[in-house]
């Protein structure tokens, strides 16, 4: 039975958009949503459609009472659309539109490029969901089966946003590119997610913390971004969204600082003072910190590549238009056009790297890497904190940001992650060094054993310092069915 | 009443809300939530200005970490650059408070916080929560921004034949996150304003229901309300008519909580509406954990069985999940017994379990009982080479002695 809550629950849709007055969105929402439900049972978390799970779901936008704390079984959890609440007389804070009323339609002559735009960020929210749909069968506890759950079903439910939004504002070009959503899959030969990065199966649960980490964070960069939009809908969408992200930034930062919280103390336990000494920190079942950093080259490499060419002329007409905004525009000291602005571009020039200044508006995706890279240092000083606490003398740094790169300005070059540029021959010899082998992996995917008793945690994981929803640390976070 | 300006350095503590830096993640989405600007961070840290925070509680909901649910009591306020430098969250320190040592994190509220100060009297000195109880949450709502909730029903407790006319009342929150513990409390101010158009004062009730609802997975709340004569809050309750509506501040309490560890055995000793968060308890473990192997003991005192709250309901909870003593002191042609003369009957199984380091004693009624029932645990352990007037202290400052009365 539904409740009455403050979002709308008297259609299917539970939402705060008034979607019960808006029949014709409310009937294509309605077509969309069997699909989608098929699509959640096909490629959602495998094995576990049944269990009962300790699920947060967003009920309203109020932040007093947004989320409710119950068991749900996930095909039944309650997607649905909502977005913050509307700011009467919102100006578009950038671009050659600046100061004019925010648009509550989609201005024609940006329609194609704003479309792209929502279908992009669309297609990664379920991309993620297919990634990660295997990682619930080798959960090291039911805190983090939960966490993971979490994490897809709001990934769903920001498949729904970009889909409304779809349906909402784009007509019949919307509808076809919301079917196209649930049918491109991920790593799929002939219908392939969009972006590189989600076509990668996450196999393990380092590399699902780790792109909780770094792949989530350039999401969370890009909703910032098109939480300035001119076109407010988006806007209000994505301000929402960012509520619910900051829960996926929190199990990847918490996920790989449990990681390392335990393989210190072991270390510690054990007497090894030497953090390279890789043979016997493994022979504790503890995943050593060099294997780490190789993880975090890995996951940072591969996101920086998400931010596309440092220098594009798209990044620079969705700015000019009012369309993508700036990390955190609205706190920038400056006249938010950029018309004759200039922005310093990390290059590679005549075999070294040197920063060349570029019209700002070009340099936009640097720009938005640079935050992102600020960012990410932040949650690394942190990890960085828990080694030193326990006195391992180690340090996690991020790499260059040529090294290992596809996309952009470094992908015809080999670079060490500290800058060092190498030869092919040398890259392909030494890459082992830096970026995770065969045998790493396997390492990894031995101790992947399932830790599913009340209160349990694998022995690579330490347990978190409090639980959810201030449950206590015996919690039965997933009722697994039977 | 509007927030008042919180003190920097003076006689009273200051409750201040501080951000765990250990586990925030630095997201900013309390920063972004913060209606009035108390929240801003640098590099390391995000932290809330003393100075600013009117307690409004916008920011706990959304945090995704739980980092931004704590407070401290502070004769001064840990400034912004304080807070900025920090690794991890300070300890709270041993305070001198005030004449009565009556501040505490119970409420942020001081009318609440000064009501349960005195309620906690009994307890003999600063009140612990027992260390496996669930976090809770205190003080969502506060006067200036009240919960409301729906009366959704109010049944009479005692029987036609009595006077006594106690009422179980459930309080419906709808949409409204209103997240309670058991043994945690509610405030409930009668509409209208005194004789000085000055509006009422608040009156608490201990829940009755356990956290997930009177049924589970219901977001409601029941109490146990008894009418007195002349009672303002309580006769306004006891009339309350399904549909109505209440306004609701709260929750309230941080100390008077029930342990989740299964292992953990609970003494509750009660009389009358005092009944109220011992229903929450057993409910909640029966819910939660009905094959705990730690023993929960009622030791519950009322006239009659006429005039017993949930007396019915309770001949129907199996012995093994509670050993119950009901205990008359108006029964026609027997002698008075209250609830302390059950627990000396009992000396025997009372003792065993006192000298289990998992035992919690949890006493709620009438300020009256406290004396009888004080003795009595000095007499049992007595016949036990037991020392009641230094077990108390270890019991209490362990997070095992509570006492709620009024």
């Amino acid at each position: 039975m539904i409740d009455a809550m403050t979002v709308n629950y008297d259609t299917m849709i539970p939402n705060n958009v008034g979607l019960s007055e808006d029949r014709r969105v409310l009937k294509a929402l309605e077509r969309w949503h069997p699909g989608y439900i098929d699509w959640w049972k096909d490629m959602g978390p495998d094995g576990f459609q049944d269990a009962m799970v300790y699920l947060r779901t967003a009920v309203g936008v109020d932040p007093k009472g947004w989320a409710k704390f119950d068991y749900v079984k996930m095909p039944e959890y309650r997607w649905g659309v909502l977005l913050a609440p509307q700011e009467e007389g919102r100006t578009i804070p950038f671009g050659e539109h600046l100061g004019e009323l925010a648009w509550q339609e989609v201005p024609g002559e940006y329609r194609a490029l704003m479309r792209r735009l929502v279908v992009i960020q669309g297609d990664t929210e379920p991309a993620s969901v297919e990634q990660q749909r295997h990682l619930g069968k080798t959960a090291p506890s039911l805190y983090d089966m939960r966490n993971l759950f979490q994490v897809n079903v709001e990934e769903g439910r920001h498949l729904w946003a970009m889909v409304y939004l779809l349906q909402k504002y784009f007509g019949a070009d919307g509808r076809e590119e919301a079917n196209e959503l649930l049918r491109r899959r991920s790593g799929d030969g002939d219908a392939p997610r969009m972006l590189g990065a989600f076509n990668e199966t996450t196999g393990d649960w380092l590399s699902f913390f780790m792109f909780t980490f770094f792949t989530d964070r350039d999401g969370k960069m890009q909703l910032e971004s098109l939480a300035q939009s001119g076109f407010d809908p988006l806007s209000r969408t994505c301000r929402f969204m960012l509520t619910e992200e900051a829960h996926h930034m929190f199990v990847g930062e918490s996920g790989i600082g449990r990681v390392i919280q335990r393989t210190c103390e072991a270390m510690k336990a054990a007497g090894i003072e030497d953090p390279n000494d890789i043979a016997k920190i493994r022979a504790l079942g503890v995943i050593d910190l060099p294997t780490l950093q190789k993880k975090a080259n890995l996951h940072y490499s591969l996101s920086l590549d998400l931010f596309g060419s440092e220098v594009s002329t798209n990044a620079a007409n969705a700015f000019n238009s009012g369309i993508k905004g700036r990390f955190h525009e609205t706190k920038i000291d400056d006249d938010h056009r950029l018309i004759n602005d200039t922005y310093p571009v990390l290059k590679h020039v005549d075999g070294e790297f040197k920063l060349v200044d570029e019209p700002a508006l070009s340099a936009l995706n640097m720009r938005l890497r640079d935050d992102y890279v600020t960012d990410c240092a932040k949650g690394i000083k942190r990890w960085n904190k828990i080694i030193e606490k326990t006195g391992v003398d180690f340090a996690l740094t991020l790499p260059h940001a040529a090294f290992h790169r596809q996309i952009g300005e470094f992908a015809n070059i080999s670079v060490t992650p500290s800058g060092i540029i190498l030869s092919d021959s040398e890259w392909n010899q030494r890459k082992g060094e830096w970026l995770p082998s065969g045998d790493d992996g396997e390492f990894i995917q031995s101790l992947m054993v399932p830790a599913t008793g009340v209160g349990e945690y694998a022995g690579w994981i330490a347990p978190p310092k409090i639980g959810i929803d201030n449950q206590p640390g015996n919690f039965e976070y997933v009722q697994i069915a039977a | 009443m509007s927030a008042s300006p919180n003190p920097q350095a003076g006689s009273q503590p200051l409750k201040q809300h501080l951000i765990d830096p250990e586990i925030c993640i630095r997201c900013g989405t309390c920063e972004e939530t913060c209606p009035i600007d108390a929240i801003s961070h640098n590099d390391d840290n995000y932290v809330v200005d003393a100075e600013i925070c009117n307690y409004c509680m916008d920011c706990i909901g959304p945090c995704p970490t739980g980092s931004i649910d704590n407070w401290r009591l502070v004769m001064k306020a840990y400034s912004l650059e304080e807070q900025f430098e920090w690794e991890e969250l300070p300890e709270q320190e041993e305070l001198e408070c005030g004449e009565q040592g009556s501040v505490s994190l119970e409420a942020l509220e001081d009318e609440i916080d000064a009501l349960l100060a005195k309620a906690h009297e009994g307890t003999g000195g600063k009140a612990v929560v027992p260390a496996s109880a669930s976090k809770p949450s205190v003080n969502l709502f506060r006067r200036d921004y009240p919960a409301v909730a729906t009366v959704q029903g109010n049944f009479r407790l005692t029987k036609d034949n009595v006077e006594n006319d106690v009422r179980h009342i459930i309080l419906d929150f709808g949409d409204t996150v209103f997240p309670v513990l058991e043994g945690q409390s509610i405030a409930i101010t009668p509409p209208g304003t005194d004789k000085d158009g000055k509006p009422h004062e608040s009156r608490l009730y201990s829940i009755a229901s356990p956290r997930d609802g009177e049924r589970p997975n219901t977001n409601n709340v029941a109490l146990t309300v008894k009418r007195e004569p002349e009672g303002l809050c309580s006769n306004f309750l006891c009339d309350l008519n399904k549909g109505d509506q209440v306004q609701v501040t709260g929750p309230f309490g941080a100390t008077f909580l029930m342990p989740s560890d299964p292992l953990a055995n609970i003494i509750m000793i009660c009389t009358g509406t005092g009944s109220a968060p011992f229903r929450a308890f057993t409910e909640r473990r029966r819910r939660a954990m009905p094959d705990a192997p730690g023993k929960m003991l009622l030791f519950f005192g009322a006239r009659q069985p006429d005039e017993l709250p949930y007396f019915g309901p309770l001949m129907k909870v199996p012995e093994d999940l509670l050993a119950k003593h009901l205990v008359y002191s108006r029964l026609p042609d027997r002698p008075k017994e209250y609830v302390q003369d059950r627990m000396r009957v009992c000396a025997g199984e009372v003792s065993e379990l006192l000298k289990d380091e998992r035992t919690h004693i949890y006493i709620c009624g009438l300020k009256g009982m406290e004396t009888g029932v004080d003795e009595a645990l000095a007499d049992i352990c007595r016949g036990e080479n037991l020392d009641w007037a230094s077990l108390k202290p270890t019991l209490r400052t362990t997070g095992r002695y509570h006492v709620e009365t009024y």
